[in-house]
């Protein structure tokens, strides 16, 4: 008798259905690992596109590397086969009492669970003609098709402004610039993205930017759009003065979380939907992931709120075994991210900071490269020389080792020595750690030989 | 999405746009290829070897000086910009046009080298005869519809090749690679067989970088004989090629990969790598087509063993006091090896298989049963019902001719630069048998960096979903993968890495990314 109410129970559980609000990598991290561990009834709801795409590859299609199918991760029938329901609609509102999602016309959807996994949206400040024709930001698929109707050729839009110089302001100019559209980009800071990066670094992305025949502007804020007689921007006034003629204005300062449509719905919102480290909200069933997500305090040195693709992805690993019986909470590694920019490639491990925000027991060392776009910085602790993340422009290197060093405590003594462990590069690319670790010596005082590449330490073997 | 154009110009905009040296560097070597398609009209040049010389120069020049246009003014860095927007890189009209007109020339060289104006026992007519200057130069015979081709494929690879190494300057892998197959191209393919037969006109043509499989016909009675009465450099010549394909092969294979051979060395990966470079982005990267892969490479690798056995056996005697390899010790010998390898594969490599095992057991089995079959029902020259010659004429004309040279290369602007090593080369499938179960090579994937952009898989030639790897953080340890690094080119990220590393760690199945809790990482790898 027991084992049968037991039995039902399970049966129960299994057919719970789980629905997700938004197919980007959160959401869909978490359904595949929903199915894998489970037979509950997945649906996964989205306005934006019929299919997960890579957000982060938006570019490519614009610029002719691939087609928007290509962006896809997986084949079309990916879905049924496992038996994840795609419907294609806008949630206007979560009715939690019962249990409801209600959507544009109306109509209704029952969850027994819910995870809202709704994205960013690109950040408007209140300018002056903000909302003209030609005036758009880069998030979505919506955004590109815009951007192809906007800037199809260099003699529809005979220049562009970007404004905001983060990662998508100039990812936004690389694509405009491969069709020859004379791009000019106003940047708040001193320096492109030195609210991120150190100095050095910074300073070395302003001069490949320049390289680029990209108009930089730096120290300087957008005042207001102007428009032409049918409601499109013509043209933008900075805080310097200047008047710059265009046709498209790009809107790239930063994003924040997708998350008006929870206005009315009683779950607990801050810039985000406020969650705990199990990525519950206040009520509930109803869970929040990715970038939409806001967490009560801070994890480490961590945002509260981090809209980055690795980010979502660990998200919906972790939230997936809690919904599948198996309480965990969301516990990320050690930083790491990566970028690229214009053709210099950009990792980090671990945390380092920028000049304002540089904590006060950190200090640097910085190797350029003479001649080539190619730079490396490392942040140690002052007093005990503890190595704390890397930045590296130019040289790809291993995640596993620094996730090693990292959970280790290695000294940056340790991480010189065996930088050449870590080196990623494809086989035959010149290498560096000589010179890095030259300059360190010098630099410091010390005395250190780099030590060969060992596979045994590599591989842990 | 739409990318149509709002204006008529026909080069169309940045970043497809031609611009003013590119279009001149077009007219330079269309001239060139104009004057071989006069000399293929039968229109006689007066002095064939400074035509020829113009020809070559134009084509060659134009397409170097093409690349300089394209890539000279542009910082170095991938150059993928509007691959998609192109009309010849994306199944557009110039895609079409070019495709058909490749594989015309393939079947008129293959089926009716006449229009080219081969001439049976007489002076060569057309644009054969425009190349007999070279040869003669060369060799000392006038042209063949193949010397011909070898000419401009050799072109090909060296104008293409510099082209390539333009595009990929920042890349040094790419660059040492490149020149490996022009090098190899040049003198092993091109001048080296040919000065051969100057010096030595018995010794039978030999491009002592084409093993078999892919030299189906390298054991064949008339080239064993050749080699048998060229004395000790025959002897030698044979006996390389014995070794080539079960010693040299599989040695560095276990070190490097096949990439050693399929993107360093091989003259069909050389053409792929260099010519068919602009078509990498268009070989079909759905799991259907993987599956048709399987089958169709791996039915060519059961039809050469077993076309070359019954050759080979159709030709040795039955009595051993005349000569000590006969029919039955040939085939025992063919038999035995085949089960050591199944033997091995079987105890020591079965997890990696998987569901693959079987269908090597089945091809194991039906090379066996042929093999039983040759010997109990064979009669004077017939293998079953066949002869073997029969077996082997479908064999030259199915996927000697029809598929590595018509479909392989002809259709490389519609199916990617790589059909013919991906679906069809035996080789091919043996290196890759060789790489996937026993070697250190793997593409490592960097922890937790991909973003699943997708541009490794777009632009892998294979069709390998390289992504569907990555995003996993698992390393990519395929058959079908020849090693050209591309993959690894065009990772925004940082991701993909080529190397030769230890067996052990070379596979790993990782679920959980790098940078996630690491009690949740085991737990989910547990299962």
């Amino acid at each position: 008798m027991q084992q049968k109410l037991r039995h039902n129970v399970q049966q129960l559980i299994d057919m719970e259905h789980i629905v997700i609000i938004g197919n980007g990598i959160a959401g869909i991290t978490a359904a595949r690992h929903i199915r894998k561990l489970s037979d509950k009834k997945i649906t996964i709801v989205s306005n934006e596109t019929d299919f997960f795409f890579s957000r982060t590859a938006l570019m490519y299609v614009y610029m002719g590397h691939m087609k928007f199918e290509h962006i896809q991760p997986y084949e079309n029938w990916f879905w049924k086969k496992n038996r994840i329901d795609l419907v294609k609609g806008y949630v206007t509102n979560v009715d939690h009492t019962n249990k409801n999602l209600i959507f544009t016309e109306g109509e209704k959807i029952g969850y027994d669970k819910l995870i809202i996994a709704t994205g960013s949206k690109p950040n408007k400040f209140g300018w002056p003609g903000q909302d003209l024709k030609g005036v758009q930001g880069l998030y979505s698929k919506q955004d590109l098709d815009l951007l192809e109707k906007n800037a199809p050729n260099n003699k529809v839009c005979k220049r562009a402004v970007i404004v905001g110089g983060g990662l998508i302001g100039i990812e936004m100019a690389e694509m405009l610039r491969s069709r020859n559209i004379p791009v000019t980009f106003l940047v708040r800071e001193t320096s492109f993205w030195n609210g991120v990066l150190p100095d050095g670094e910074s300073q070395m992305l302003n001069e490949h930017i320049l390289e680029h025949h990209i108009d930089l502007r730096l120290e300087t804020n957008l005042k207001e759009i102007l428009s032409d007689e049918n409601g499109h921007a013509k043209a933008v006034i900075t805080d310097t003065g200047d008047t710059i003629e265009c046709n498209v204005v790009g809107l790239t300062p930063g994003v924040s979380p997708n998350i008006d449509f929870l206005k009315e719905s009683g779950i607990e919102l801050g810039r985000g939907v406020k969650v705990n480290r199990y990525l519950e909200t206040n009520i509930k069933d109803i869970y929040a992931i990715g970038d939409c997500a806001e967490q009560h305090e801070s994890i480490g040195n961590r945002r509260p709120i981090e809209a980055v693709w690795y980010t979502g992805r660990m998200m919906g690993e972790a939230l997936a075994q809690t919904i599948c019986g198996n309480r965990m909470q969301y516990n990320p590694g050690h930083w790491f991210n990566s970028a690229k920019f214009l053709d210099i490639e950009y990792q980090t491990y671990g945390w380092v900071f920028s000049s304002q925000g540089k904590k006060k027991y950190e200090a640097h060392f910085h190797w350029r490269h003479p001649e080539e776009k190619i730079c490396v910085t490392i942040a140690y602790q002052k007093d005990d020389r503890k190595f704390l993340g890397i930045n590296t422009f130019g040289i790809r290197l291993r995640h596993e080792i620094f996730d090693r060093w990292l959970t280790e405590e290695r000294s940056i003594d340790y991480v010189m020595e065996h930088l050449k462990d870590a080196n990623f590069d494809p086989e035959f690319f010149a290498d560096y750690e000589n010179d890095i670790i030259s300059k360190y010596n010098s630099d410091f005082a010390t005395d250190i030989t780099p030590r060969k590449k060992s596979w045994k330490r590599i591989l842990n073997l | 999405m739409s990318t149509s154009s709002n204006n008529m110009a026909l080069t169309g905009e940045p970043p497809k746009a031609l611009n003013v040296q590119q279009k001149l560097a077009t007219l330079l070597g269309m001239s060139g290829l104009g004057i071989l398609v006069l000399a293929l009209f039968n229109i006689d040049f007066p002095n064939k070897g400074l035509w020829l010389t113009i020809s070559l120069v134009a084509i060659s020049f134009g397409v170097i000086w093409f690349s300089w246009a394209s890539y000279a003014h542009k910082h170095k860095g991938i150059k993928n910009d509007g691959v998609w927007f192109k009309s010849i890189s994306s199944h557009g009209l110039w895609g079409w046009l070019s495709g058909i007109a490749l594989t015309g020339f393939y079947i008129v060289l293959y089926f009716y080298p006449q229009y080219l104006g081969l001439v049976k026992d007489g002076d060569n007519q057309g644009v054969i005869a425009l190349f007999d200057p070279l040869s003669k130069l060369l060799s000392g015979n006038p042209a063949s519809q193949w010397f011909v081709y070898g000419t401009l494929y050799t072109v090909a690879i060296l104008a293409f090749g510099i082209k390539f190494i333009w595009k990929y300057r920042h890349n040094t892998y790419e660059k040492i690679r490149t020149i490996s197959v022009m090098f190899f191209q040049t003198a092993f393919a091109f001048l080296i067989p040919e000065i051969m037969a100057r010096l030595n006109g018995d010794l039978p043509y030999y491009d002592f970088k084409n093993i078999w499989p892919l030299n189906y016909y390298n054991f064949e009675k008339y080239r064993i004989t050749a080699f048998i009465d060229a004395g000790d450099i025959g002897l030698a010549m044979l006996i390389f090629g014995i070794l080539s394909i079960f010693v040299i092969t599989p040695i560095l294979t276990y070190k490097f990969g096949k990439r050693w051979y399929c993107s360093w060395v091989c003259g069909c990966g050389g053409l792929a790598e260099t010519a068919g470079d602009s078509f990498r982005h268009l070989s079909d990267k759905r799991l259907f087509a993987w599956n048709v892969e399987r089958w169709v490479i791996h039915s060519v690798v059961v039809f050469v063993t077993l076309m070359t056995t019954a050759v080979v056996y159709s030709y040795l005697g039955n009595d051993s006091s005349k000569y000590w390899l006969t029919k039955s010790t040939f085939l025992i010998g063919v038999a035995s090896i085949l089960t050591a390898v199944f033997a091995w594969v079987m105890i020591y490599k079965r997890e990696q298989l998987q569901k693959d095992a079987q269908y090597g057991a089945i091809g194991y089995f039906v090379i066996i049963a042929a093999l039983l079959g040759f010997h109990f029902f064979s009669g004077d020259g017939n293998i079953f019902l066949f002869k073997a010659e029969t077996l082997r004429k479908t064999y030259a004309f199915l996927i000697g001719a029809v598929f590595s040279g018509v479909i392989g290369v002809g259709l490389y602007p519609i199916f990617g630069n790589r059909v013919w090593c991906r679906f069809g080369c035996p080789m091919a499938a043996i290196l890759g048998f060789q790489q996937k179960l026993f070697s250190k090579f793997r593409i490592t994937t960097n922890g937790g960096q991909c973003i699943s952009c997708g541009n490794c898989s777009t632009y892998c030639e294979q069709g390998i979903d390289v992504r569907a790897y990555a995003q996993k953080g698992e390393n990519i340890v395929r058959s079908s993968c020849v090693g050209c690094g591309i993959c690894s080119a065009v990772c925004p990220r940082g991701v993909l890495k080529l190397e030769n590393g230890p067996l052990e760690g070379r596979i790993n199945p990782t679920e959980v990314l790098l940078g996630n809790d690491v009690d949740l990482m085991d737990l989910v790898n547990k299962k």
